[in-house]
């Protein structure tokens, strides 16, 4: 039996990088539930073009671990028919921006067949993709589309921080029943965390506070935690308190532990990597002011990616990121609001 | 349909010394351009993913030696070779390597996006397939204003498994749209062999929408020539799409991280070596014109001009920060 638990919880751990928990987490759901499969562009021999999928394929073989053609559409929508009849795919798309080249397959297909068929079939199958800029990898590769999946109901949308929550709730989407589209920082496979001794799951749809403060509460996403994270160290050290809460799932979307923290600091700012306009960061920031009103001492702030493709060059690539010292300013400017 | 057999068109052709030096010329330049370019990103000077054609000079400069100034083409995430066949100043290509305000991009796109309307390059497209529509597109347009102009649509194997292959040159087939699809099957995607991944052969799914295919030695830059003449004066006729099927081989990795290949074998490299394309040409040179080119002149010239780009190039200004915002929408 594995257990649920908050990855806050003190447990005995080991240091993973991000893709090593992932790995593990595909390792340990394979093993228990020969329904799981991999499939997608060099997940096989290659071992993923991140190394996530390394030595399944020489462990599972060539009929659990897929290697495709380059047809993303062809591959998602072959997933949503294998998951229809009874297997559970994980389907691996390299980079968040490909998504759209499956789109059709995403949204109307498999994002629709349990209402569509009032619950007679359903699709519960994982698409594994990244977002995050900050590779010099231009404007095809490097969007966070994470909120246009997540404007389309009957998708989950998760977004792992650390290699703990990574293998937790990479774990918890293959057994969801739902199609669920797992977004992955390319800048974190290589980062190491710490990931908690035997299975364990995390839940989908329970946002965690990182870091307890009570001047200001920022609301981060992914890649934008650390940034969160950082952001708070300094104003410590101007004797602010922020504190950080990593909302990890898009849908299910856990407002209550946001509101709860925004409704005790009075003081919000949302960070998210996604464009600004219409995004995670406005749907957000929509969502406490309609809720904590009361308790607003400052309207709430956010910090997105420019509405801008992500460009080539790192003197304009850096521009269009959010960064930590933004977020201070956005503080700075929250803490000084007179109500 | 037929399929031509082009061996025997390459006699026909009998290039000039000036056409056989030129497209030595230019494999050279090709080579030397991406050789500096993997230089430069071993020291940290050029950044991002960007992707060399080392091996496969032969299919961009044999086919773009058969087209005309403003002939259309489009290209891959594996580009240099065609913008530089088609065209390109190594030295804004350079500077678009290395984020410069100069670069051809104005450092917005980089190695995997680099366009040039002064060459008809519509430019090189990052996502596997992305530009089959773009260049069929073109072609269409091509049509509809009666411009003669050809496009010609640079794609490798792994692309040819994205749907809208199908899609497009399907139409292009009910549409006699003058359109050249250039396969560049180089027998990988990324790490992944294309047996592993393609069934059947490529040029048979062309052949099955009644597009014309010419199965080409892609090592060999007149084979490709040739056959791209054919193909170009066809489309150009009015005759419908073309499907140009050139056999090739990448020397090294997928990219510029791909080092150790463990996904090959060192003799089937080796294999392919023994078929480089350049020297090939420079024995073509040897033995039909008795040496009347200096292939030692040609690539020392070739090398100055690439270390002269190099340096203009790293002249250059970045963009100012205002660039960012601009060529969103137009202004
Ligand atoms: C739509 C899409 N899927 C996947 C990728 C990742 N990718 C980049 S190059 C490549 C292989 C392409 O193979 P091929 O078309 O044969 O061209 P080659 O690299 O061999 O020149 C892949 C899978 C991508 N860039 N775009």
């Amino acid at each position: 039996m594995s257990t649920l638990i908050e990855s806050s919880t003190q447990v005995e751990t080991r240091e993973l990088t991000v893709a090593a928990a992932l790995n593990e987490a595909l390792r340990e759901e394979m093993s228990r539930d020969d329904r799981v499969f991999l499939l997608g562009e060099d997940v096989g021999a290659a071992g993923g073009v991140y190394k996530v999928t390394d030595g399944l394929y020489e462990e599972f073989g060539a009929g659990r671990v897929i290697d495709s053609p380059i047809s993303e559409a062809g591959i998602v929508g072959l997933a949503v028919g294998a998951a229809m009849t009874g297997r559970r795919p994980v389907v691996e798309v390299m980079f968040g921006d490909f998504l759209f080249l499956a789109m059709d397959q995403i949204v109307n297909q498999a994002a629709k067949i349990r209402y569509m068929s009032g619950g007679a079939w359903h699709a519960p199958m994982v698409i594994r993709t990244t977002l995050g800029a900050g590779r010099r990898a231009a404007a095809q590769h490097s969007q966070s589309v994470h909120a246009m999946v997540a404007h389309i109901p009957g998708l989950k949308v998760v977004l792992p921080s650390d290699a703990a929550d990574a293998k937790g709730m990479l774990k918890a989407a293959i057994r969801d029943d739902d199609p669920v589209v797992f977004f992955e920082d390319k800048l974190s496979y290589r980062e190491i965390g710490p990931v908690p001794r035997g299975e364990y799951l995390v839940p989908l749809g329970q946002a965690l506070v990182r870091r307890h403060g009570r001047d200001v509460t920022l609301v981060a996403t992914s890649s934008m935690v650390g940034v969160a994270m950082s952001a708070a160290e300094t104003l410590a050290g101007a004797s602010v308190e922020a504190e950080v809460v990593d909302v990890r799932c898009l849908s299910p979307l856990d407002l209550d532990t946001v509101l709860d923290s925004v409704r005790r600091t009075g003081r919000c700012v949302v960070v998210d990597e996604g464009h600004r306009r219409f995004g995670a960061t406005a749907e957000l920031a929509a969502s406490v002011a309609e809720n904590a009103y009361r308790e607003l001492v400052a309207p709430v702030r956010r910090l997105a990616a420019m509405d801008v493709p992500v460009p080539f060059s790192p003197v304009l690539e850096d521009l269009t990121i959010p960064r930590a010292d933004q977020v201070v300013t956005a503080v700075n400017g929250l803490m000084a609001w007179e109500r | 349909m037929a399929t031509t057999n082009v061996t025997a068109v390459t006699e026909d052709l009998d290039p000039s010394v000036d056409e056989l030096r030129s497209l030595y010329r230019q494999l050279v330049l090709i080579r030397e351009f991406e050789q500096a370019a993997l230089d430069l990103y071993a020291r940290a000077q050029i950044f991002g993913i960007a992707h060399v054609s080392i091996g496969q000079e032969a299919v961009p400069v044999g086919v773009c030696s058969a087209l005309g100034a403003d002939d259309y083409i489009t290209s891959t995430h594996r580009g240099h070779g065609h913008c530089l066949a088609k065209g390109a100043d190594p030295g804004r290509m350079f500077a678009e390597l290395f984020g410069r305000a100069a670069g051809y991009c104005g450092g917005k796109g980089g190695s995997m996006h680099i366009a040039d309307p002064s060459t008809g390059n519509l430019g090189a497209n990052a996502i596997v397939g992305g530009s089959l529509g773009i260049a069929t597109g073109a072609a269409l347009g091509a049509k509809l204003s009666g411009s003669g102009l050809v496009a010609v649509c640079f794609f490798g194997d792994g692309a040819a498994n994205q749907g809208i292959l199908l899609e497009v040159m399907n139409m292009a087939a009910i549409w006699s749209l003058p359109c050249v699809y250039v396969c560049e099957d180089n027998q990988y995607g990324e790490y992944t062999p294309k047996q592993a991944v393609t069934a059947g052969d490529l040029g048979d799914r062309a052949e099955a929408l009644g597009v014309e295919v010419r199965r080409v030695d892609g090592m060999d830059v007149l084979a490709v020539r040739a056959a791209a003449r054919g193909a170009v004066a066809k489309a150009r006729a009015g005759e419908g799409p073309q499907f140009l099927l050139c056999e090739t081989y990448r020397f090294l990795g997928h990219g510029m991280s791909d080092r150790d290949r463990r996904y090959r074998t060192r003799q089937e490299e080796a294999e392919w070596r023994a078929r480089d394309p350049i020297a090939g040409a420079a024995e073509v040179l040897r033995s039909r014109h008795a040496m009347a080119v200096d292939e030692a002149a040609i690539r020392a010239e070739v090398a100055d001009e690439i270390r002269q780009a190099i340096e203009s190039a790293r002249a250059e200004a970045f963009p100012d920060p205002e660039a960012v915002s601009r060529n969103v929408y137009a202004d």
